[in-house]
């Protein structure tokens, strides 16, 4: 990875500190050039990273740090404390219209995501709340944009509004309104074109489609890859339109997503959702601490428990975290992970969220697609009972079998034995981090 | 000879009509950054160790990239007390050279590698929503307006609308999409294409690939696969690999670079968008940071907009307020 997270980068001089009685304000100096480093490169805008340093200094050079007995875990917890306060409350749902339909007017630069975003957030609407949303299709100048979100429409099975690419958005929109009045639909999702903060007649066109249908939401989508200039684009789009909220795109990527502070800083309007994949359930509601750790590079481990949650059934849940505690993992519960993960969502994902992952040798092996899972499962199955208990038996005779068994090679078995490996330290750092949580402390590998 | 009079020399026998296409797409930039230096200028009469934070700041602002800006003010730093320069407006025009100096400093191959007599494969890579399909369209008329046979390869079989995005603007150009129903295998549209564009005899072949978060292992790998098919077919075969960068994009360019690069060989960048923002610094900083020239630049929506990148040409546009100064201060 290109970026070290503020952990790596304050590790540098927290060494310097180690060896010292006391801390200096020149200690502080230090540690505090590492996190504007940190911020900007995690591409919070600059002035952002100003103020915020200003503010995390102040609190910092008082006596909460130089009284610690760990004076980097303070450092990181007054940063992380402070970064998620700028990133607003807890998380912020939908307003809703007093008298239906719900209008939600959907804008931002081209390629942000917003038809995308469209199609999510309606399948949200109906999935987690029972609503009926009708999706309206008011991007008439790229090509193939009504195709787009018609052909997500049919694949959710939702209702889209059109009228062609012939007709002005603006009478898209109002008819669309009177369209879901009509047919007793609780939301209306406009999907707008993409425009450039700067075009003064696009702009022009999102004031009189907002003066037409008067919105009970204008989202403001925007890349979570987006430079220094995510500020002037949400500035722009705010005091235009009076943005009342924002949704953050494209955050399974491997960006630290820095935009988010900026764009929430700027505004002050709240992040409500943030897309985390390709396929069209992945839309969820935006956590500001979780994102914090993720802008300092501490990992997500939060939703990664929460997704857990959702998905893994209690009972099992509850004894796989018994083994996980005491370390006692065989590859049948290996396999009873796998089934399960698999209702998470795809690896990869998972994987992206747990601290360290991207560090940890051998990880990358781990990123597992469906396929896959089925010759692993082949793999187990070929196992006798005393070797899945006790994967220290494994030898090359007994592999063989294995590998001939399951009709896959047997490096694949090898890589799998390993790969199980892995996953048992995994399990390790895993439970040692959300027992570091419960205490009330973070828990750096290296502090 | 001054470093800008030279390049407004170099520059002399080019058409206007590309200096001021360049200049004007890079409007955005030019104002804010000279802006910015000027109220660099009034707020720090000395330089100090302020001015020079300052200075990281809005180069930092730019989007010019962390590693760049940090090994560029050093080098400022240390010439500055070489020179033994006090006053800021004496380290202006050494703060323009060195930023230029980025530029044009290693003559990168900016031109796209073009069969004469053969067909010619050109693949385009890049994450979600960055341009490919527009790019594409636009590169298809560029071409057809040259006078090539042109097709095209709709790879992205997974966006939704995005085989009759591209079919749009085939209409659009006049020339022939290749293409199979969504959700099929896009190494199975490749095949085709480059099997019609044999058999038609076609000059060139632009191929459309789904959008790709580059940390999706998977999908890299099939972009791998992609590629390689193309390769089976003719061994040269894709004869640039064009990665498409949204200039809005942060620090994140970088590692989509480097990932890109690492599973498909990119041999150019198409940086698009770059009209809308104040931020063409990711330039500099692709220029300093990655072994892969930039080969296009989209300055505007039109098709004419999308244009060979320049590396003088773009240093003009950035620093014209600069040139012209200089120019009336010598006259």
């Amino acid at each position: 990875m290109a970026f070290e997270g503020l952990a790596e980068r304050l590790q540098g001089s927290m060494k310097k500190i180690k060896g010292k009685g006391k801390v200096t304000e020149q200690d502080v100096k230090d540690m505090m050039r590492e996190v504007r480093l940190a911020l900007l490169e995690a591409d919070v805008n600059f002035k952002v990273v100003k103020q915020f340093i200003k503010d995390v200094k102040e609190r910092a050079v008082g006596q909460e740090v130089m009284d610690s007995l760990t004076p980097g875990q303070q450092v990181i917890k007054v940063v992380n404390e402070e970064l998620t306060e700028l990133m607003g409350g807890e998380q912020s749902r939908l307003n809703t219209a007093q008298k239906p339909p719900t209008v939600v007017m959907m804008v931002g630069l081209q390629g942000a995501g917003k038809t995308t975003t469209t199609g999510k957030l309606a399948l949200h609407l109906r999935k987690k709340h029972n609503r009926k949303p009708l999706m309206a299709a008011a991007d008439i100048y790229r090509p193939a944009a009504i195709k787009q979100l018609e052909t997500l429409g049919k694949q959710l099975d939702m209702p889209v509004f059109s009228m062609g690419d012939q007709v002005s958005p603006v009478e898209i929109a109002e008819k669309a309104v009177a369209e879901a009045k009509e047919e007793h639909h609780d939301y209306v999702l406009i999907d707008t074109a993409g425009r450039l903060h700067v075009d003064d007649d696009l702009m022009g066109e999102l004031d009189q489609i907002k003066a037409a249908v008067k919105p009970d939401e204008v989202l403001l989508v925007v890349d979570s890859m987006t430079g220094q200039d995510a500020v002037n684009v949400a500035e722009s789009f705010n005091e235009r339109l009076g943005i009342t909220g924002i949704v953050m795109t494209k955050l399974d990527g491997d960006t630290r997503g820095g935009a988010a502070i900026s764009v929430k800083a700027v505004t002050g309007k709240p992040i409500k959702f943030a897309g985390m994949g390709e396929k069209s359930d992945a839309l969820e509601p935006f956590h500001p601490e979780r994102m914090a750790s993720r802008i300092l590079g501490m990992g997500d481990m939060l939703s990664l428990i929460e997704k857990a949650q959702t998905n893994v059934d209690e009972e099992k849940a509850k004894e796989l975290e018994r083994k996980m505690r005491s370390n006692d993992l065989t590859f049948d519960d290996f396999l009873d992970q796998l089934a399960q993960v698999k209702d998470m969502g795809p690896i990869d994902e998972l994987l992206q969220m747990m601290p360290g992952a991207g560090k940890m040798k051998g990880m990358k092996n781990l990123q597992v697609d469906d396929k896959q899972i089925a010759h692993i499962e082949a793999i187990v199955k070929s196992m006798t009972k005393e070797e899945r208990d006790n994967p220290a038996v494994l030898n090359g005779s007994r592999k063989r079998r294995i590998a001939k068994g399951s009709g896959r090679n047997i490096q694949e078995v090898n890589r799998l034995i390993k790969q199980f490996d892995e996953m048992k330290k995994m399990m390790k750092q895993m439970t040692g981090m959300s027992k570091g949580k419960k205490k009330g402390g973070f828990k750096m590998p290296f502090m | 000879m001054s470093f800008f009079k030279k390049l407004k020399d170099k520059l002399s026998n080019q058409t206007d009509q590309v200096t001021d296409k360049f200049r004007d797409g890079l409007s955005k930039t030019r104002e804010s950054f000279v802006g910015a230096m000027n109220e660099l200028m009034m707020d720090y009469r000395t330089v100090d160790e302020e001015f020079f934070e300052e200075l990281e700041d809005i180069l930092i602002a730019s989007d010019v990239g962390v590693n760049t800006v940090m090994e560029l003010v050093d080098e400022l730093r240390e010439e500055a007390l070489r020179q033994n320069i006090k006053k800021s407006v004496d380290l202006q025009p050494l703060i323009s050279e060195k930023l230029s100096e980025l530029l044009v400093r290693d003559e990168q191959e900016t031109k796209l590698n073009m069969q004469e007599d053969s067909l010619t494969v050109i693949l385009f890579v890049g994450v979600n929503g960055v341009g490919k399909t527009t790019t594409i369209g636009k590169m298809a008329q560029k071409f057809k307006n040259e006078g090539r046979r042109v097709m095209l390869a709709a790879g992205d079989t997974f966006r939704a609308g995005a085989i009759e995005q591209l079919e749009v603007w085939g209409e659009r150009a006049g020339v022939e999409v290749v293409k199979q129903q969504a959700g099929s295998d896009p190494a199975a549209v490749m095949y085709d294409a480059i099997q019609s564009a044999k058999s038609r005899k076609a000059d060139v072949l632009l191929c459309d690939t789904a959008g790709r978060l580059q940390n999706k292992v998977n999908l890299m790998k099939e972009l791998e696969k992609v590629k390689r098919v193309l390769t089976r077919e003719i061994p040269e075969a894709p004869h640039e690999v064009l990665l498409v960068l949204d200039a809005t994009t942060g620090q994140n360019a970088m590692t989509q670079a480097k990932m890109f690069g690492e599973a498909t060989d990119v041999s150019g960048i198409v940086l698009t968008k770059l009209d809308g923002t104040a931020k063409g610094g990711i330039v500099l900083a692709i220029r300093n940071e990655l072994d892969i020239p930039v080969k296009f630049v989209g300055l505007g929506e039109k098709v004419e907009d999308l244009h060979e990148f320049d590396p003088d040409q773009y240093v003009h546009g950035l620093f014209a307020d600069v040139i012209e100064r200089e120019e009336q201060e010598s006259s």
